[in-house]
């Protein structure tokens, strides 16, 4: 059966000029960057060309980004690796929430209903020892955007620093790091493996290691790179990006059009181009995201929990809906291989799907 | 047209896995789904490492996982938790509470097994259900109605457990296993090459650790913020001669010899629990004779509600052997009177009362 990937927030297909940038370094270069021989030095000049291709993407400096193993490893060392109170939302990523949980001393703000934080309330939760402000820069399920600048501002003016969970943004809108202190990213949401991400840290900003060994990454993340996969992010940051917005928006006005009593989760808020968070009423979406699934289409509900069961997002019930709400919606967000005539097969597909489950649901029986 | 799709329910154990590795080797279009109904991890004072009480286990969810990959199968696993907890945890523990015994795996089948389970299947666009339980379902085209018979395999049979089931949930719902004894469906699971041929039969309550059923009432109720009020009192004859005291009715089952902590020259049991004066009523075994008693909430299955006086053999708990009994219709079509032709032991406010007539399943309800 063909399939049809509209789940690129969960993770992207590794594009074809990525895997060929990092062949070579599984195959024939396999130094150790630390080492200071040929091999070694080899590896270390493929590993520093990664950083540069990561930090002209950020438009940061070279040796203000860490190498990392992934969003969550970039998030954990921001978060863990400054001492005193955080301001935080209710709508972070679990890599940010679960951190905070483990470190204790943090106050979470909640985003109005349509999934954006409001400068005051986080002014108002700042404390005279808030150390740090985190605040994603767009939602993974939402894809609302943050106005990060503004945060930046609030947490310096209070003598702390700012981080943004960046995974969700990075690829998808133009990133500016202007007054931001740390942002984390991840590979394998910029069709570069799983596996790899990188946290920008600005110069001169005190961070405490959470991993300890040798003297790796300027000694702010231990462990000997993995230069294949450096070298992948870097070739994704690269890359040429699209603009989905126009793909996006089609599938979004087709699915409000052809299925009644739907509604758009965000409306109104700035969003990421690539992503649509729609509510089906009275529809349970776990049911949904398995119909779907079973005719080739791949979308998604709520956050799997350990079994691989589905339960409501966080996010969701964070913009204020209900539990029923909260299940009834999916999130369909679009990358690399998306076109305009898969988008039209989604539409229909979604249209059946809901009018067969909708015949089944009480209410609408 | 594609081949329908049918869902079987998978929950990591030999007989599903062996249900989902049938159905497909015979062409069939096979989604395997595990119903995620409990989680393990939420009353962790009642954590268990012994082999029982092991429902939706993260290790349960990897065997049927593991399983439906072998086979070749699309899998998922549904969340039914909430269904779950508010169609069969919080009844169960409220009967503890109101001095009742009750039959949680009935409620399951009900409400969620043979319920949320076929809509969710339904949903997903499936025409039937699988599932592994040992008994049978046929149609009478004579009456239009599906019956529900009680398995081969007699000594596995569960059709005590299903007495709710309705025409509707019948009528989706396959049971391959029922024509089977267990033995086969062993060298099934080997001739399958399913890796799950030598585990162990679920037993007691799937969502209640080693059997603990008053330590879960217990857990739970703290979790929920429900006041336990004392459940202590006496004990107490049936003359009203308080005889000693307990320390909770709801630890207490009618039929129940253990744990009564008292000495008398002749064995005491349970007849009654009274949650309004907190007492437990003990007496001989004679007392515990029974032969007249209500059944609520009947469902009829394989017959129409009856109207005259009917004749049937009356299981009233699961390892009960069907007893010879008269059914007495009364003004309300679902209660009937049960009339034993020999008293019966220990009839259990809040167990099933399942009517038979041979391996033919009638329908059956709550006793009163």
């Amino acid at each position: 059966m063909e399939r049809y990937y509209f789940d690129h927030n969960a993770t992207t297909p590794v594009a074809p000029p990525v895997v060929d940038a990092m062949l070579p370094h599984l195959r024939a270069h396999f130094g150790n960057a630390s080492s200071i021989h040929q091999e070694g030095q080899a590896a270390k000049q493929a590993l520093e060309r990664a950083r540069r291709q990561v930090a002209a993407f950020l438009g940061c400096a070279q040796k203000e980004i860490v190498f990392t193993s992934g969003g969550t490893e970039a998030d954990n060392l921001a978060v863990l690796g400054v001492e005193g109170h955080v301001v935080s939302s209710t709508i972070e990523h679990p890599a940010v929430l679960a951190a905070l949980k483990n470190r204790g001393h943090f106050t979470l703000v909640a985003p109005d209903r349509s999934g954006v934080v409001s400068p005051d309330a986080v002014r108002s939760a700042m404390r005279p020892d808030t150390a740090l402000v985190s605040i994603m820069h767009a939602n993974n399920e939402l894809g609302v955007v943050q106005e990060i600048a503004g945060f930046a501002e609030i947490a310096h003016a209070a003598g702390a620093l700012f981080h943004s969970d960046g995974v969700q943004a990075c690829g998808k809108i133009a990133i500016d790091l202007t007054g931001v202190d740390l942002y984390s990213i991840s590979g394998h949401k910029l069709n570069a493996p799983k596996g790899v991400g990188a946290l920008f840290v600005r110069e001169g900003v005190a961070l405490s290691p959470r991993q300890f060994g040798g003297r790796h990454e300027s000694g702010r993340r231990a462990g000997t790179e993995s230069v294949p996969l450096a070298v992948a992010l870097g070739e994704a940051c690269a890359m040429p990006r699209e603009d989905y917005s126009a793909l996006r928006d089609r599938l979004e006005e087709g699915i409000l059009r052809s299925v009644s009593d739907t509604t758009l989760n965000s409306a109104g808020a700035p969003r990421v181009p690539n992503t649509t968070n729609i509510r089906f009423d009275g529809i349970e979406g776990e049911a949904m995201v398995i119909a779907l699934d079973l005719r080739g289409f791949a979308v998604s509900s709520g956050a799997a929990c350990s079994s691989g069961a589905v339960e409501p997002s966080h996010v969701l019930m964070a913009i204020g809906l209900t539990r029923e709400q909260a299940k009834s919606s999916i999130r369909f967000s679009l990358g690399l291989g998306n076109t305009v005539e898969q988008i039209d097969r989604l539409i229909e597909a979604v249209t059946a799907a809901a009018a067969h489950l909708r015949r089944m649901a009480p209410a609408y029986a | 047209m594609p081949e329908p799709l049918w869902a079987v329910a998978m929950s990591g154990g030999v007989d599903s896995s062996v249900v989902a590795g049938l159905l497909k080797r015979e062409g069939r279009n096979v989604v395997g789904m595990t119903m995620q109904l409990w989680n393990q991890r939420r009353l962790p004072e009642l954590a268990s490492d012994g082999p029982t009480g092991r429902c939706c286990s993260i290790d349960d969810v990897y065997d049927a996982r593991y399983v439906a990959q072998l086979i070749g199968l699309p899998y998922y696993v549904v969340n039914f938790e909430e269904d779950f907890e508010k169609q069969v945890v919080r009844p169960f523990v409220d009967d503890y509470l109101h001095g009742r015994t009750p039959v949680p795996c009935t409620l399951c089948n009900n409400f969620i097994k043979f319920e949320t389970f076929i809509r969710m299947a339904e949903g997903i666009g499936a025409e039937k259900v699988a599932t592994g339980h040992y008994a049978r379902i046929t149609f009478n085209a004579e009456s239009g109605r599906w019956e529900l018979r009680r398995a081969v395999d007699t000594t596995k049979d569960q059709t005590y457990f299903l007495f709710g089931l309705t025409q509707p949930q019948l009528a989706r719902t396959l049971f391959p296993l029922g024509e089977m004894v267990k033995s086969d469906v062993r060298e099934l699971a080997k001739s399958l090459a399913l890796p799950v041929a030598e585990k162990g039969d679920s037993q007691e309550i799937c969502f209640v650790p080693n059997g603990d059923y008053k330590a879960f009432i217990e857990a739970y109720c703290k979790e929920q913020g429900i006041a336990l009020h004392d459940m202590r009192g006496d004990i107490v004859t049936a003359d009203g001669e308080v005889i000693g005291e307990h320390g909770g009715y709801h630890s207490f089952t009618v039929g129940q010899r253990k744990g009564i902590g008292i000495a008398r020259p002749e064995p005491l049991y349970v007849i009654a629990t009274e949650p309004e004066t907190k007492r437990v009523i003990v007496g001989g075994g004679d007392a515990l004779m029974t032969s007249r008693f209500a059944v609520g909430d009947v469902n009829w299955i394989s017959i129409a509600a009856i109207t005259a006086p009917r004749r049937a053999a009356v299981r009233i708990r699961n390892k009960h052997l069907p007893a010879a009994a008269t059914l007495h219709p009364t003004t309300d079509p679902s209660r009937v009177e049960v009339h034993f032709d020999e008293p019966q032991r220990a009839v259990t406010p809040g167990q099933g009362a399942v009517f038979y007539d041979g391996d033919l399943v009638l329908g059956g309800g709550w006793i009163d």
